[in-house]
């Protein structure tokens, strides 16, 4: 599996434009970051799908009994808009432009789980979720 | 009484940051509303909402607190509505809203918290909660706002960034993803609606709800200034002139990571960031005085007066 640090540098490259990045990839980066979660949490990364996409099942097994970690929910599900757009109009003129969008969410994904794989305990101060002391 | 009506007189709980860093909010709030002719009648010896910290070490103390803001409004100043602008208040009355309808032990620390402050306990039900942004969706709307505007926002490219507390958990939210002209939780729109009757161009922005990182500016720095950085990044990228903010905390981290990214990272961005309160007040001609635009330490003042807002 590759590296958290080499998804963060490879998805830096493609933000700052200095190397081209498909959306296949950004999809597949968010993916792999999403497997560095689920693994850390002791978990076999799903190859099942949700709505057609892996990063969603993630996504969906990286939440479980971690509400906090639904703050990256609409993140997730605009990395699949995006992939979307792209893939399925790809003369569309604007298709550089949401690629380059696409980048910055897969990275904001990225910055995330990073975040918190340093830190986990920072999920205990997620601003929206529930608490996770909470008895009920 | 009718929808539009409930909202013309609420109860207004500013909340702590409205009274220090969000101070420019809470000005342009009380001056939008002033101008809009809604009133606001604020809430009587208000307490803090619990934010954060009190819910992670003590969520039923949290629940009482919030509560708390809502008895006075309703058992002593006889509101039907509380207004708050703040996220985070607005989110945590949302959620003791929520607990006081399903949750008996949380009703009983209520109750039992309630008797020895020496207040009426609140009841689930006996106030609506809502945010700054559904005061003026809701109690004036896109059409009565855009007959009072003097100075459109035309021109003027705007990326609504709502964070995440307005919209998540969903389920403390009943009234949103209803349909219609309800707000979704997944992608919100009331700030871009308002702003849109302003004359702004709202811009496409998916980072709407993104996590800012506001809850560890503390414990770590460095991944909030990160994220806050992608967020200023993305919204340059779809072409934003200015971030448009309906929360203090969200806003102060915006504006402090902007700089910090600079010095840290190497990330200059130069996209302004302004309260919708101040956006909508300066569309109505209130001067940048009246909506705190000197208070901000995003420095907006040469761009708005380049843009004839100032």
């Amino acid at each position: 599996m590759r590296p958290l640090a080499d998804i963060g540098q490879r998805l830096r490259e493609a933000v700052d434009g200095s190397r081209a990045t498909s959306a296949e990839e950004l999809l597949g980066l968010g993916q792999q970051t999403l497997e560095h979660w689920v693994i850390a949490r002791g978990f076999e990364p799903t190859q099942q799908t949700r709505e057609g996409f892996r990063l969603l099942a993630l996504h969906r097994q990286g939440s479980t009994d971690e509400p906090s970690f639904n703050a990256c929910r609409e993140t997730c599900r605009e990395l699949v808009y995006h992939y979307n757009l792209v893939t399925m109009q790809p003369e569309h003129e604007e298709t550089a432009q949401r690629q380059k969008m696409m980048a910055l969410v897969a990275n904001h994904l990225f910055l995330f789980v990073s975040g918190r794989m340093e830190t986990r305990q920072l999920g205990d101060f997620c601003c929206s979720s529930r608490p996770l002391h909470a008895e009920h | 009484m009718s929808e539009k009506n409930k909202y013309q007189e609420v109860a207004y709980y500013p909340g702590c940051a409205l009274e220090g860093s969000g101070h420019a909010y809470n000005r342009s709030t009380k001056a939008l509303g002033k101008a809009l002719g809604l009133k606001l009648k604020e809430v009587d010896n208000w307490n803090c909402c619990g934010a954060m910290e009190v819910k992670n070490i003590d969520p039923k103390l949290q629940t009482y607190l919030s509560s708390r803001v809502m008895s006075i409004a309703a058992n002593e100043m006889g509101h039907e509505v509380v207004m708050a602008p703040c996220n985070g208040c607005y989110h945590n009355l949302k959620r003791a809203e929520y607990d006081m309808s399903k949750d008996t032990a949380t009703i009983d620390v209520v109750n039992k918290l309630s008797g020895k402050a020496g207040h009426k306990a609140y009841q689930a039900g006996q106030v609506e909660s809502i945010h700054a942004l559904d005061w003026i969706k809701k109690g004036v709307g896109e059409d009565a706002l855009k007959k009072k505007i003097r100075n459109s926002l035309e021109g003027i490219k705007v990326a609504n960034y709502y964070g995440c507390m307005y919209t998540r958990p969903r389920h403390i939210f009943p009234e949103k993803d209803q349909g219609g002209e309800s707000e979704s939780t997944s992608k919100p729109h009331y700030m871009d609606d308002l702003l849109a009757a302003a004359g702004a161009e709202n811009v496409d922005f998916p980072l709407k709800t993104a996590c800012c990182g506001g809850a560890h500016t503390l414990s770590d720095s460095e991944t909030s200034t990160r994220l806050v950085a992608n967020i200023l990044q993305a919204a340059e990228a779809a072409g934003a002139e200015v971030i448009a903010t309906e929360c203090p905390t969200c806003h102060s981290g915006l504006e402090m990571h902007q700089i910090r990214a600079e010095k840290t990272l190497g990330i200059k961005t130069s996209v302004k960031i302004l309260y919708f309160t101040q956006l909508l007040g300066l569309a109505l001609g209130l001067k940048p005085r009246k909506v705190g635009i000197q208070e901000n330490v995003s420095d907006s003042r040469a761009f708005l007066k380049e843009r004839g807002l100032a």
